[in-house]
């Protein structure tokens, strides 16, 4: 076998390939052998057993069954935060953090709008089983069943407060990144979420560096910020939030009656605890009278704003739409194509020539891609109109008081993580340990 | 005032009531509605091979550090070609298994004598990192019997494959579980 002999061989199939275009040809037909050697047959990966699927919806459903029963009937800190851990090592770094509720309303989102995806009945039970539990125990889900809160859960060391300013502003963030990641899979260009998420890495123990510094510094800002991704950026908590304000049932700080000790006030990490506004000794408002005006002024104000806001952000949002359409990889292409066709650009891409190679119709990409570009055109009117929506009635909560009597949890942001459980003496054997806690809850 | 206060709370309990209820009618709906159209199983990545351009990027854009996708053999469309082009590289210097000489990164390729002038080969799959050389030599001289499959028992099923969003030729499909698969057949 010599070179010579190679090249030869070389310049005939060369001379081949003019004849025949790209794909699979039979340039070389299989030999009919004659020693009788059996062709082997093709090696084929088999695909995990569905059990895995099932186990996992059991799972989800046991930890939240359970983990709403230890928040309820046993008021129990450390039960919470022991399922949490299990959570955390099974849908986490066992199930290596694949399908999640969070990650599953792209799923959704993308079935609903389009008819050639199908969504396995795994992803539909792990999207409607959290909210199902939220809708009558409030969010239990967060506490310890998510992987993503259980291991910001775990991290936590010394969470201090966070300003209300910011915490209201960056609080809009998950309802505007829910809206996105609903447009981006809606149009099936993207997934966001699962694009962002910051601590896949580590249950992987895989991934690029990117990923895991944002995970790290997700990590590391939960150290002092309890649960950062929770509360400012987690999709899924924005629907569990909403659904937790209507819950038939929540936790409670106290077992019975709030004795006014004001022992559990500092004892919320999430800072969703509300102080009373009015006491026994303080029966009208504590507001005092010209701040009340001021505010039934602003609140007039952000009234009017709210419609404005809408509308504002719905046409901004349409004129950005095909904007939008450029993280679609169809209409990336399409561009691309245009480019080297006008010679705009020089070299082809990789994706252009895959695409000419195929020798599909340009006009069939161009009806395609217009299409798309129309959907996202939709689609950001819809996302514009929502972030105005969601920003406008943000600022009508801010300026609404509510005459509370007691310490109240806002359901809307409270993970029932049962910190605060531990700080209410109502219904307590008075112990050793109690001077303990009251000190701590002082200081 | 007490009776002000009571009326409020019974109010807001009932508009929780209906909102609660709205929920689960439409959470219900959804379901009754994506589950009807649903095939109920998992489904699964895999790379339709008539569409793989042999870019190389399932090696390295894959979640796993060795990818989960590596290339398969179908036998039956081999032509068993003693001058094989996934086997030996277009421009080897000689036809041995120098590491120069030959496409593949690992080794991972080998061949066996089978008679006279034909040689069976095998993709050792321990070894293979799917980088598409084999399969790249393979289409451009060959009969394409070489291409890339994702390899279930390695593969973490991400929600948001990352092969597939780097994917220049949209190859990349999600298919049923019970048909985890795509061959390549004549």
């Amino acid at each position: 076998m010599s070179v010579v002999r190679f090249l030869f061989i070389r310049s005939v199939v060369v001379i081949l390939l003019t004849w025949q275009t790209a794909g699979a040809v039979e340039r070389f037909p299989p030999p009919n052998f004659e020693t009788g050697y059996a062709i082997p047959e093709v090696s084929q990966s088999t695909a995990r057993s569905e059990v895995y699927e099932y186990l996992d919806v059991l799972a989800l459903l046991v930890t939240l069954t359970l983990i709403t029963f230890v928040a309820f009937r046993y008021r129990s800190r450390k039960g919470i935060f022991l399922i949490g851990v299990f959570s955390l090592a099974y849908f986490g770094f066992w199930r290596e953090g694949c399908v999640c509720a969070i990650g599953s309303i792209q799923n959704i989102a993308m079935a609903l709008f389009n008819t050639g995806y199908t969504v396995p009945l795994t992803v539909i039970a792990f999207f409607c089983l959290p909210i199902m539990f939220t809708l009558f125990f409030g969010r239990t889900f967060c506490a310890g069943v998510c992987p993503l809160g259980a291991i910001q859960d775990v991290v936590s060391v010394r969470p201090m407060r966070v300003p209300r300013w910011l915490e209201a502003g960056l609080g809009t963030i998950p309802f505007l990144y829910l809206g996105a990641a609903v447009l981006f899979a809606a149009t099936a260009s993207r997934f966001i979420i699962c694009e962002y998420d910051p601590f896949v890495a580590f249950f992987r123990m895989n991934g690029s560096l990117g990923m895991f510094a944002l995970g790290a510094s997700f990590l590391l800002i939960g150290m002092v910020v309890e649960r950062p991704y929770c509360r400012f950026f987690c999709p899924y908590g924005a629907i569990l939030n909403l659904a937790s304000r209507v819950a038939k049932w929540h936790v409670n700080i106290t077992p019975s009656e709030c004795i006014q000790c004001h022992l559990c006030a500092e004892s919320c990490p999430l800072g969703v605890i509300r102080f009373p506004t009015a006491s026994a000794d303080l029966p009208v408002q504590a507001t005092p009278a010209h701040l009340r005006k001021k505010d039934r002024r602003r609140l007039v104000g952000f009234l009017i704003l709210l419609p404005v806001l809408t509308l504002a952000g719905g046409w901004a949002g349409w004129e950005l739409g095909p904007e939008f359409s450029r993280t679609n990889a169809r209409v990336l292409l399409a561009e691309r194509i245009w480019l080297e066709d006008t010679q705009r650009v020089e070299v082809k891409s990789e994706e252009s020539a895959a695409f000419r190679a195929t020798g599909a119709s340009l006009p069939d990409l161009h009806k395609e891609v217009l299409h798309t570009v129309r959907r996202f055109s939709i689609g950001g009117l819809l996302f514009g109109s929502f972030t105005g929506l969601v920003l406008g009635l943000k600022m009508v909560f801010l300026v609404v008081r509510r005459r509370r009597v007691d310490y109240e949890i806002n359901r809307g942001g409270c993970v029932s993580c049962g910190r605060c459980f531990d700080y209410c003496p109502v219904g307590k054997e008075p112990s050793l340990e109690m001077p303990i806690q009251i000190e701590r809850a002082a200081g | 005032m007490q009776d002000k206060d009571e009326g409020r709370q019974t109010r807001r309990e009932f508009m929780g009531r209906g909102v609660r209820g709205a929920c689960m009618l439409a959470l219900g709906g959804g379901i009754g509605f994506l589950g009807s159209r649903s095939q109920g199983e998992d489904s699964l990545w895999q790379i339709d091979p008539w569409k793989c351009v042999s870019c190389g990027k399932c090696a390295t854009e894959c979640v796993l550090d060795v990818s989960a996708v590596k290339c398969t053999h179908n036998y039956s469309m081999c032509g068993y070609c003693q001058l094989c082009t996934g086997y030996f590289d277009f421009e080897s210097n000689a036809l041995n298994t120098g590491a120069e000489n030959q496409p593949c990164p690992t080794g991972a390729i080998k061949r066996k004598f089978v008679e006279d002038p034909y040689y069976e080969y095998e993709i050792d799959q321990s070894l293979c990192v799917g980088c598409s050389k084999c399969v790249l030599g393979c289409n451009t001289f060959g009969n394409g019997s070489l291409f890339l499959q994702v390899q279930h028992d390695r593969c973490v099923n991400c929600n948001d494959c990352a092969i597939a969003r780097a994917c220049p030729s949209n190859a990349f499909e999600r298919v049923p579980s019970s048909r985890p698969n795509i061959q390549k057949k004549v």
